[in-house]
């Protein structure tokens, strides 16, 4: 436990060095408020449509293989580590299931989720 | 206890310093000044102190006072605490990230054991992939909370982009712990005293692949979609300006230095000079006293340590203004059907060789 110390006072030099820019900016810095300055960029148009709206599925379909493929990362990491040890066993056993992971790849290649156009 | 507290607060003094007092403002510098002399151009030259300019390095100086005196500009309709709050995400875990980097190895000195890495975690590595994937918040946060269409467009491309690339990082730096066996940085670098048992002769396709990712991740051309300035203005951070912009930056730059100190510790054999073991480093100081001999090299692996890095960091800043801008699509079927497959066959081929 005694390990995490110098992380703990490295998180707080981080958060404090962080907090203080923006506490020193905020109160250094000038505040001019009118309508036109504060609308969002638009290249120099008003802003027609807003951005809370429905964007494309694709991106929701990364988050979900992100979820498969880094839970098979986590279970490789103890496995990668014993290697070793665990000797031919160990490794016919990972082999099996990146293998079967990889059929879900395929899957998903061959479906075209991968696909942006 | 007392010896201990002096060394681990000297250490964490050490790396902060480095880290914000040296690193990121001049990094900010060499920036500026690699891509003009690439480019053919002077590049930043004017700021100086009594007439001395030092070829522009006082540009870092003159930017902070610049970026401090700016306004805390947040649009209408945009999230205030979510708008304020992701450069500070983006910031944070970019310098507590270099904590479980060893950057020199054991000494002993007046009967004290040093161990020069701030903190010696036995989890190093998912330390280190727990940390930056914080980043991503950053990213997307302040895409979307801007309430401007061009930042929740970078915000997605980020989300996406970042995702993808840290499920590659992590399978790539498989073959890595299966070579060494262990999560533990120093362990790692420990084992790579002979020269040929660095990770870019145990691992040279992990490497190519590690560092391809972790550039992507760290979204710096060519990689740099998400913020690309010539289709979405400024991609995540089109809203914003002073120091909340600095934060951004501030963070991209320390994660080029961690990602050298990764590099260096993982693949080129950390602290340790090639040919040159520990023990004759030692013997060759031995003129000093004992003391003084690990007092020297000490300062030898801590000076080849970050000889290294900035070496890294020289490569990835020649990448960024070398290499033109991927397409989105490009980016992602980089990841997706050439990075991940290739990892796979990667831990196929290293569990082969490695299996006795």
């Amino acid at each position: 436990m005694n390990e995490y110390i110098p992380v703990l006072i490295m998180l707080f030099l981080a958060v404090s060095t962080a907090a203080g820019m923006i506490i020193a900016t905020t109160l250094i810095g000038p505040k001019k408020n009118f309508a036109d300055k504060m609308e969002p960029f638009e290249c120099g148009e008003s802003p027609i449509v807003s951005p809370k709206q429905r964007y494309s599925i694709k991106f929701y379909l990364i988050a979900l293989l992100f979820v498969i493929f880094d839970i098979e990362a986590v279970f490789l990491y103890p496995w990668a580590v014993l290697f070793k040890d665990l000797g031919m066993f160990g490794f016919i056993e990972m082999m099996i299931f990146i293998f079967i992971l990889s059929i879900g790849l395929i899957y998903v290649w061959k479906r075209g989720a991968l696909e942006w156009e | 206890m007392l010896a201990d507290m002096i060394e681990s607060i000297a250490k964490i003094l050490f790396i902060f310093g480095m880290n914000i007092g040296f690193f990121a403002p001049v990094l900010g510098w060499v920036e500026r000044k690699q891509s003009a002399v690439m480019q053919d151009r002077i590049g930043a030259n004017r700021a100086d102190i009594f007439g001395f300019t030092v070829i522009g390095l006082f540009h870092s100086i003159a930017d902070a006072i610049k970026v401090l005196t700016k306004e805390d500009f947040i649009p209408t309709g945009a999230n205030k605490f979510f708008h304020t709050a992701a450069p500070f995400i983006s910031l944070v875990p970019a310098i507590v990230t270099f904590c479980v980097i060893p950057f020199g190895g054991r000494y002993t000195l007046f009967g004290h054991d040093v161990n020069l890495v701030i903190s010696d975690l036995d989890v190093g590595l998912l330390f280190i992939f727990a940390f930056s994937s914080l980043a991503t918040y950053g990213a997307v946060l302040g895409g979307w909370s801007s309430n401007n269409n061009w930042s929740l467009i970078g915000g997605l491309r980020a989300s996406a982009q970042m995702l993808s690339y840290e499920v590659a990082m992590g399978l790539t730096i498989i073959g890595v712990l299966m070579v060494y066996g262990s999560l533990k940085l120093t362990e790692i670098g420990v084992m790579q005293e002979n020269f040929f048992r660095w990770g870019i002769f145990m691992q040279p396709l992990g490497f190519v692949l590690f560092l391809t990712c972790a550039i992507a991740e760290n979204k710096r051309a060519p990689f740099d979609v998400p913020e690309a300035e010539s289709e979405i203005v400024a991609g995540y951070f089109t809203e914003y300006s002073g120091m909340k912009f600095v934060m951004f930056w501030m963070g991209e730059f320390l994660e080029i230095v961690t990602i050298s100190g990764i590099v260096t510790t993982l693949f080129f054999g950390a602290w340790h000079l090639p040919f040159i073991t520990d023990q004759m480093l030692l013997s060759f100081f031995q003129f000093a006293g004992s003391n003084g001999a690990s007092i020297l090299a000490m300062l030898v692996n801590i000076a080849t340590f970050f000889i290294k890095v900035i070496f890294f960091i020289w490569m990835q800043m020649t990448i960024r203004w070398t290499l033109p801008r991927f397409r989105y699509d490009q980016v992602m079927k980089l990841c997706w059907k050439m990075i991940l497959p290739l990892s796979l066959i990667n831990i196929f081929i290293t569990g082969l060789v490695f299996l006795r």
